[in-house]
């Protein structure tokens, strides 16, 4: 840090490069995996002739749900980010708009960091139980409430960031032009906090997508996700390695695509709130 | 203006609501399983009231105790590599300017991708026979080494695996809050003769505590959830040796069909987690602005 130059000599450089690979190789170790046969694989072979045989097998296999997986985590990520979304950008703009005492603020806050910090594996077992008397087990509704009630919080700290940078004046102005609230909500804050949206969406998309534990105990084989698709060809009596590769890959396109073409928004989001 | 107080409360219903039915009437759920013993016949619930005993087998269950222990131990040694390589490094690095996009793309990854899949990747690269790591030793003449079937390693490998997963996220924000630090403070410091270890201690971690502490809770409180990883590369095995407390849960409730005893336990764990929580950030504030 004593080092002042203007640009950062050769060493740190390569300091950085090196960590950049040790981050990146096991990411193109699997996706390597997953164009292998599984003979070429357990022989460790690096020269192989590249193959489509895994992701047929994942695709197409008879045996394999993969499509179906996908299909189920799209409609619950979906869904439940738009709720997430709908919900937190409401309760933002209420308590940070519409006047709440400060203990209504304090109490939801408070409590979403409590329930923030407690593993969902701890809530699954009653979530469970709640659901399997009322028949929501093994339903999308099932896992999209859980996923929606497990991103809350985030989404809530989020949108709260980005809705007390909408300024005060413009929301009382058109309260004194006589508008209701949901158009000052609608044509005042939500053009506003698009890039919030955006930032809080995308994160809240992924997290679900990703989501494991919550999944595998409110799923069966009808709903099971993405995450649950892979973890499946890992039980199995004898690994199939290049198909859990290959599943893998898949997996980790729409998060790979987001953070192609949304960059800023992903950064944004991971900065403003997700962590604070 | 009747409307504007409907308003208020229909745009905050939903969350609260959410919250209500989610969150508080499952942890009453939790409660009201806890003293019971729950079998499912024909999809209907018999609870059978028995009291305190689930709470009462708690303090003998091997399982529930090295699940406590080991996410103890996992939490704090992965936090802790994690925090000091990150914190390292952004000190190594800071000031690169060329290739931004492409740095930064590479260390936001590990934390978009599902932690399944970290576990599957883990899961080739550790393998005995064919795994890359093993590969590499042989080259060098040295044996391979089971790193997930020895029960003296399982640990330490699957806290490698957390460290490889978070340091660069670690690393992002540390070094997003050391470019932030005005620069003159340095110069400054420089121009006074301080000594580069002098400046770390007096200038650069006073000023970064708070980034410090925003970055140490967020990852503990992660730490202690960690489930997907570990299912995929152990199952908390070999014997108890990475048996981490969701898991714990998750085979009690789950696989074991104890509903009322898992409550008991996740009860218990929320009561853990939450103590310890708030007592290492108790510790971390009370720490940085002393300094």
């Amino acid at each position: 840090m004593t080092d002042h130059g203007r640009s950062a000599p050769l060493a740190r450089h390569a300091v950085l490069f090196g960590f950049a690979l040790i981050v990146l190789f096991p990411f193109l170790w699997i996706v390597m995996a997953s164009f292998k046969t599984q003979i070429a694989l357990l022989m460790g072979q690096w020269k192989f002739s590249p193959t489509l045989y895994s992701y047929d097998a994942v695709l197409n296999g008879k045996t394999s749900d993969f499509v179906t997986n996908f299909k189920n985590s799209s409609i619950i990520a979906i869904t439940s980010t738009t709720i997430v979304l709908t919900v937190a950008t409401l309760a933002a703009f209420s308590l940070y708009r519409l006047r709440w005492a400060d203990w209504v603020l304090r109490i939801l806050l408070a409590w979403s960091v409590i329930f923030h910090m407690v593993p969902p594996i701890t809530l699954a077992g009653a979530w469970y139980t709640m659901f399997r008397s009322i028949g929501l087990d093994n339903t999308y509704a099932g896992i999209i409430l859980a996923h929606t009630t497990i991103n809350l919080p985030m989404a809530l700290w989020m949108m709260g960031v980005f809705i007390k940078d909408v300024p005060k004046e413009l929301v009382e102005a058109a309260q004194i032009d006589g508008a209701k609230t949901p158009r000052v909500l609608w044509n005042v804050v939500v053009p506003i906090v698009r890039p919030g949206l955006a930032a809080t969406g995308i994160l809240c998309f992924i997290f679900s997508w990703n989501e494991f534990p919550v999944a595998l105990t409110l799923s069966q084989r009808a709903t099971a996700t993405v995450p649950l698709g892979i973890g499946k060809y890992a039980q199995e009596n004898t690994i199939a390695f290049t198909e859990m590769a290959a599943a893998s890959t898949l997996s980790i396109v729409p998060a790979f695509i987001l953070l192609i073409v949304a960059q800023r928004f992903i950064v944004r989001g991971l900065t403003s709130g997700a962590v604070k | 203006m009747k409307s504007d107080t409907f308003w208020r409360y229909a745009t905050l219903a939903p969350a609260v609501i959410l919250f209500v039915l989610l969150t508080i009437l499952p942890l009453f759920n939790l409660a009201a399983l806890s003293f019971h013993n729950v079998e499912w016949i024909n999809r209907e619930a018999v609870w059978e009231w028995v009291g305190l005993r689930n709470y009462a087998k708690l303090p003998n269950d091997t399982l529930f105790n090295a699940g406590i222990l080991n996410t103890i131990l996992f939490a704090v040694v992965a936090v802790a590599f994690q925090m000091v390589l990150g914190f390292w490094l952004a000190l190594m690095t800071t000031r690169v300017t060329r290739l931004r996009v492409f740095y930064r793309t590479v260390f936001i990854l590990p934390i978009l991708v599902p932690g399944i899949v970290i576990g599957a990747i883990w899961k080739l690269m550790y393998s005995y026979d064919f795994g890359i790591i093993n590969q590499v030793i042989l080259w060098f003449g040295g044996n391979p080494v089971d790193w997930l079937g020895n029960p003296d390693l399982a640990l330490m490998s699957v806290i490698i695996v957390d460290v490889w997963h978070w340091t660069p996220f670690c690393f992002l924000l540390m070094l997003a809050s050391l470019e932030s630090l005005p620069q003159d403070i340095f110069e400054a410091a420089e121009i006074d003769g301080a000594r580069r270890w002098q400046v770390l201690r007096y200038i650069i971690l006073p000023l970064m505590m708070p980034a410090i502490i925003v970055t140490f809770i967020f990852r503990m409180i992660l730490a202690f959830k960690v489930f997907d990883e570990i299912y995929l590369l152990t199952g908390g095995g070999p014997g108890t040796s990475t048996e981490v407390i969701s898991f714990t849960i998750y085979r009690r409730f789950f696989t074991e069909d104890q509903s009322g005893y898992g409550s008991a336990m996740s009860l218990a764990t929320i009561a853990v987690i939450a103590t310890m929580i708030i007592l290492a950030s108790r510790f971390a504030t009370r720490k940085g602005p002393e300094q």
